[in-house]
């Protein structure tokens, strides 16, 4: 499988998957998508830069242990649930805000943050899966 | 396409439950993936199905217009995919794990647990 | 009442188990003298309570209680009278000389914070249970003293004669706690009463209640395990394997009367009948006439005193069985005297026991020079013990023989088994008081000599109360003996008796027993050769049956479990799958369900066809001779799934089903380079076949299960919330996503949460390596 060709093209790829996995999620709260299936995208892409050129400049392009990601994820998530906390309402219910940043109207929510956490949990976790296993194989 | 389908999720777990019968774990693992299809097609199922119609609200409505899929056993499923995933995932690592140290991924040579011909407990108090 | 006095007795319950729970911390820094500062919450509980005599001898009751679950109408109530008030203040006031007598006793032990706590947790339990009002209550105190009581058993929990006692008490008297609840729910559906207080009101309804049997049986199966009634008395002589303290509180004073309390509480609504009156003397009278005959057959001092403790068991029951005011006002005269110089003789029997080195009455003897405190104490001790004036246990004899004297043939029975029983008694007392201290000197284990004032202070002050109560017996009676005897009775009595002379068929019949009582006890050797070999003759007691009976649970249970639990796998999975089978096919056959068989579905080819791939992947996975075949056919029928959910209207499963089955194809692949997929599934042919008729029945099962749920009305009042609140409220269109993100986030958040559990599962099984016992021991760093 580590054929020249892959190895060259993985990098690229992996960096264009992300790239559209990022997407994806942000625009799961209209159109089919959301953190689910932008993590599961973004862990594939890890998945197959670590096939093409091995674990360890996959956890250095990561820079953070993925289960740290993950730790992250799950933080975030739960933050943005505690934000309602300050406006006097349950855990976890929406907040929305809309200010202009440069001219364009931004829709920003804790809802947001919330998705963008089950994206990195997602991300992290399944890389790690992935990661520890090519791992195993190469020993 | 209801009576299609549930002929389809009967095949699913008929296949399922076999492969689980078996006595060799990797076996065991394919038949719980399997199943884990045929669970999630049996929620998809039994929220109704609808033809090609997704549950998104076009721009410039507030509520869908025409009749639309039923959106709630699809969030369901979504979590349940992924869930089942890491799940699946964990077997896998488990089996694996289990072949390097027992040698074996025969569930009847795995007797660490359950030793064959246990003596009675001790009859003192 | 008052509340802030009500506060106080509120208090005053808690208190032990604080005092339980500071006692390990306050042992570690004062050693043995913690006793000094525990012994301060028994007394001031004693002290409380000895507030109250003043106003329960006025003939009232002191209740109070805080609401507990006023969903079910219980409350944590008490409720104070003669009856409870006289054994709280046993419990207290004999629980404070304990606490001090077990720092003497048990100086220098590693675990003597534990052991306070644990008699404090007991004292603790005890006291509630004598001032239970509710039913719930009670049942739960009567529980705790049998759980504290196994704890301070097995006290010594290395040695395996310690452990078996403990277990035996526990399971006996455990088993008679859950018959008292069995009881007390019966009494509850007789009477609507959920209160002791209540009840004793409502004694009419009970007694002419269908159920009154019922309930008698029950309520008595708790009172006769916990009281150690003949059959159930093995456990009680077992019991003395704990510290002599423990012992002398629980196995004499306290705890064991609590069958004797039960009984005693619940006479106002249940004594008077029939039943009642023929039970009660049958079992205490031959419980009497048992332990006393097996007491004499012991040469163990702690022995002895456990069974002449049964006997006086059996004499309680059979007094409160009678039910005749005499016969009551004999109860609880014995009740008060027994508790007094029984705890005295079981110390007495720690202290020599503690000094000498042995507690064999055959290799004790000419103690009273080394010992003169404990010996002064003992005598005391045994003459109130064997019914001699002037002391409390004089009164209690006297009380009992007017009550009996031979009225008529059934009393006239129970008299000699009085006299009989109360003979004995007196032999065991001078056994155990004089015999170690008379005669010439013989050399013990240890040089004995007088112990540390923590040892004898406790039982000198019993047995002086003994002595003291007889001679001040109008206050005594004033405040004690009346007041419990109206509460037993259920009426108003007034005890009278006093150590003055007076001659009459009662003294007759003392008289008669303490001649009775000499002689035997100058034939003391013959009478326990003689016992000894009529036991021998019969060969097999409870105690026996009762090992007998555990080995045998034992052994069916470990019958049961190789039947049930072979170990083998594919049992465990072909039994589950079975009954996932019944349970899909019975309902729906059973109840004429099945689904209405529907005609061919017309569907468009495309349909078709990503149906049939799915069905060919799936085919593919069962006959897969390699793993890449394997690893292939699973991904084709997670392909058509997703597939499927496409056609299905449903974008967002579509794509996540696809992610997530191009990661298990690689995984899987990644994992099963490292794993043996066997070329084919050896299964006979026979197991194969019941392996596909298994599997055909429950995928059938599932099938019509399907078709009959999307036959039914379907209720879409939650999914057209959704639809119509999800760009409204929550500002979203994707109505997938907002359900996950919004609308459910925190189901969504749980499983984000199990998602990273898994992962850090996974991390740690493949990271953690089990260390190779004998090749490569070391593992690397």
């Amino acid at each position: 499988m580590r054929t020249v060709i892959f190895r060259t093209s993985a990098p690229y790829l992996t960096s264009l998957m992300v790239l559209f996995s990022v997407f994806v999620l942000l625009r799961g709260h209209n159109e089919p998508g959301g953190g689910f299936i932008g993590g599961l995208i973004a862990a594939s892409a890890f998945a197959i830069y670590g096939i093409a050129c091995g674990v360890s400049p996959v956890r250095r392009a990561l820079y953070f242990h993925p289960m740290a990601l993950s730790g992250f994820g799950l933080f975030l998530a739960a933050l943005s649930g505690f934000a309602s906390l300050f406006f006097g309402v349950p855990f976890l219910t929406g907040l929305w805000t809309s200010p202009e940043i440069l001219g364009v109207t931004v829709d920003l929510s804790t809802v947001l943050f919330f998705d963008i956490g089950v994206y990195f949990v997602v991300v992290g976790s399944v890389t790690s899966i992935a990661l520890a296993l090519e791992e195993r194989e190469r020993v | 396409m209801e009576t299609a389908l549930s002929g389809l999720v009967g095949l699913f777990y008929a296949v399922a439950v076999y492969l689980m019968l078996s006595k060799h774990t990797i076996r065991m693992i394919l038949g719980i993936v399997i199943l884990g299809n045929a669970v999630n097609m049996t929620i998809f199922a039994a929220g109704r199905v609808l033809r090609e119609v997704p549950p998104i609200i076009p721009a410039g409505f507030d509520t869908p217009p025409e009749s639309v899929a039923n959106p709630l056993p699809q969030a369901l499923v979504l979590t349940a995919i992924v869930i089942s995933f890491s799940f699946f995932a964990f077997l896998l690592v488990l089996a694996y794990r289990a072949y390097q140290e027992l040698g074996t991924d025969d569930t009847d040579e795995m007797r660490v647990a359950e030793p064959d011909g246990e003596g009675p407990p001790p009859m003192g108090y | 009442m008052a509340s802030g006095s009500q506060s106080l007795t509120f208090f005053a319950l808690v208190l032990p188990f604080l005092a339980a729970l500071a006692a390990p911390f306050l042992t570690r820094v004062l050693k043995h003298n913690a006793a000094w500062v525990l012994a301060i919450a028994p007394a001031f509980i004693f002290l409380h309570f000895a507030g109250l005599l003043d106003t329960i001898a006025g003939g009232a009751t002191v209740s109070g209680g805080y609401s507990w679950i006023p969903s079910l109408d219980i409350r944590f109530s008490w409720f104070l009278d003669g009856l409870s008030l006289t054994f709280a203040l046993l419990i207290s006031g004999i629980g404070t000389l304990i606490v001090l007598y077990s720092g003497g006793y048990l100086k220098g032990h590693p675990q003597l914070g534990r052991f306070f706590s644990f008699i404090l947790l007991f004292m603790g339990a005890m006291q509630g249970l004598v001032v239970s009002d509710s039913f719930l209550t009670l049942f739960v105190f009567w529980e705790l003293t049998s759980i504290t009581s196994f704890l301070l058993i097995g006290f010594d929990h290395k040695r395996e004669a310690s452990r078996r006692a403990a277990i035996q008490a526990l399971v006996v008297t455990g088993l008679g706690g859950l018959s008292l609840l069995a009881g007390l729910l019966v009494i509850w559906i007789a009477t609507g009463e959920t209160e002791l207080s209540g009840l004793l009101a409502a004694g009419d309804t009970m007694r002419h209640s269908a159920l009154y049997l019922v309930a008698l049986v029950l309520v008595l199966g708790g009172a006769f395990t916990k009281s150690a009634q003949f059959p159930f008395h093995f456990w009680l002589p077992n019991a003395m394997e704990a510290p002599t303290p423990v012992s002398a509180y629980l196995h004499s004073a306290t705890m064991v009367k609590a069958g004797v309390y039960l009984v005693m509480r619940l006479n106002p609504a249940f004594g008077g009948t029939d039943a009642w009156e023929t039970v009660l003397p049958v079992f205490g009278g031959t419980t009497l006439i048992v332990g006393t005959l097996l007491a004499i057959r012991q040469t163990d001092l702690k022995l002895m005193l456990a069974y002449t403790t049964v006997a006086s068991l059996g004499i309680l029951v059979m007094l409160t069985g009678l039910g005749s005011d005499k016969a009551v006002e004999g109860a609880v005269l014995y009740l008060v005297a027994h508790s007094l110089f029984k705890g005295t003789l079981f110390m007495v029997a720690g202290v020599i026991d503690h000094e000498s080195g042995t507690r064999d009455v055959t290799k004790l003897g000419g103690l009273r020079r080394a010992m003169p405190v404990t010996f002064a104490a003992a005598l005391l001790a045994a003459l109130s013990m064997g019914g001699l004036p002037p002391f409390f246990g004089f009164l209690a004899k006297e009380e009992i023989y007017a009550a009996l004297q031979f009225q008529d043939g059934w009393h006239g029975l129970f008299t000699l088994v009085a006299i009989l029983g109360n003979a004995l008694m007196l032999v065991i007392g001078f056994a155990v008081a004089l015999k170690p201290f008379l005669g010439p000197r013989v050399a013990t284990p240890k040089d004995a000599h007088e112990g540390s004032v923590l040892l004898w202070l406790g039982p000198l002050a019993l047995a002086t109360l003994g002595l003291v109560s007889a001679l001040l017996s109008g206050t005594a009676h004033h405040f004690v003996s009346s007041p419990m005897a109206s509460a037993v009775a259920g009426s108003d009595i007034a005890v009278h008796i006093s150590v003055v002379p007076h001659v009459s068929l009662p003294l007759v019949l003392s008289v008669l027993t303490v001649v009775l009582g000499i002689v035997v006890y100058w034939r003391l050797d013959q009478a326990r050769a003689a016992i000894a070999g009529l036991l021998a003759a019969i060969g097999w007691g409870p105690d026996r049956g009762f090992d007998q009976t555990i080995r045998g649970l034992l052994r069916v249970s470990f019958g049961v479990t190789r039947i049930i639990q072979s170990g083998r796998m594919e049992v465990y999975m072909t039994v589950t799958f079975i009954a996932i089978a019944l349970a899909l096919w019975a309902p729906m056959t059973v109840f004429g369900e099945l689904p209405d068989l529907p005609d061919m579905p017309n569907l468009p080819f495309y349909e078709w066809t990503v149906l049939a791939i799915a069905a060919i992947g799936l085919g593919a996975v069962v006959y897969a001779q390699d793993r890449l075949t394997a690893i292939v056919s699973l991904g084709i029928q997670g392909f058509a799934v997703a597939l499927l959910f496409m056609l299905l209207g449903a974008p967002d499963l579509s794509f996540t089903q696809f992610m997530v089955e191009t990661l298990s194809v690689v995984i899987l692949a990644l994992a099963m380079t490292r794993l043996r997929l066997h070329p084919s599934d050896h299964r006979p042919t026979n197991e194969k076949l019941l392996d596909i008729a298994v599997a055909a029945a429950c995928g059938a099962g599932f099938g019509l299960l399907i078709l009959k749920v999307t036959q039914m009305p379907f209720d879409d009042s939650l999914s057209e919330f959704f639809k119509t609140y999800s760009y409204v409220i929550a500002h979203g269109r994707n109505v997938v996503n907002v359900i996950l993100v919004d609308f459910r986030g925190l189901d969504t958040l749980g499983e984000i949460a199990v998602v990273m559990i898994a992962g850090l599962a996974i991390l740690a099984l493949i990271r953690v390596r089990v260390p190779k016992p004998a090749a490569d021991g070391k593992e690397g760093g």
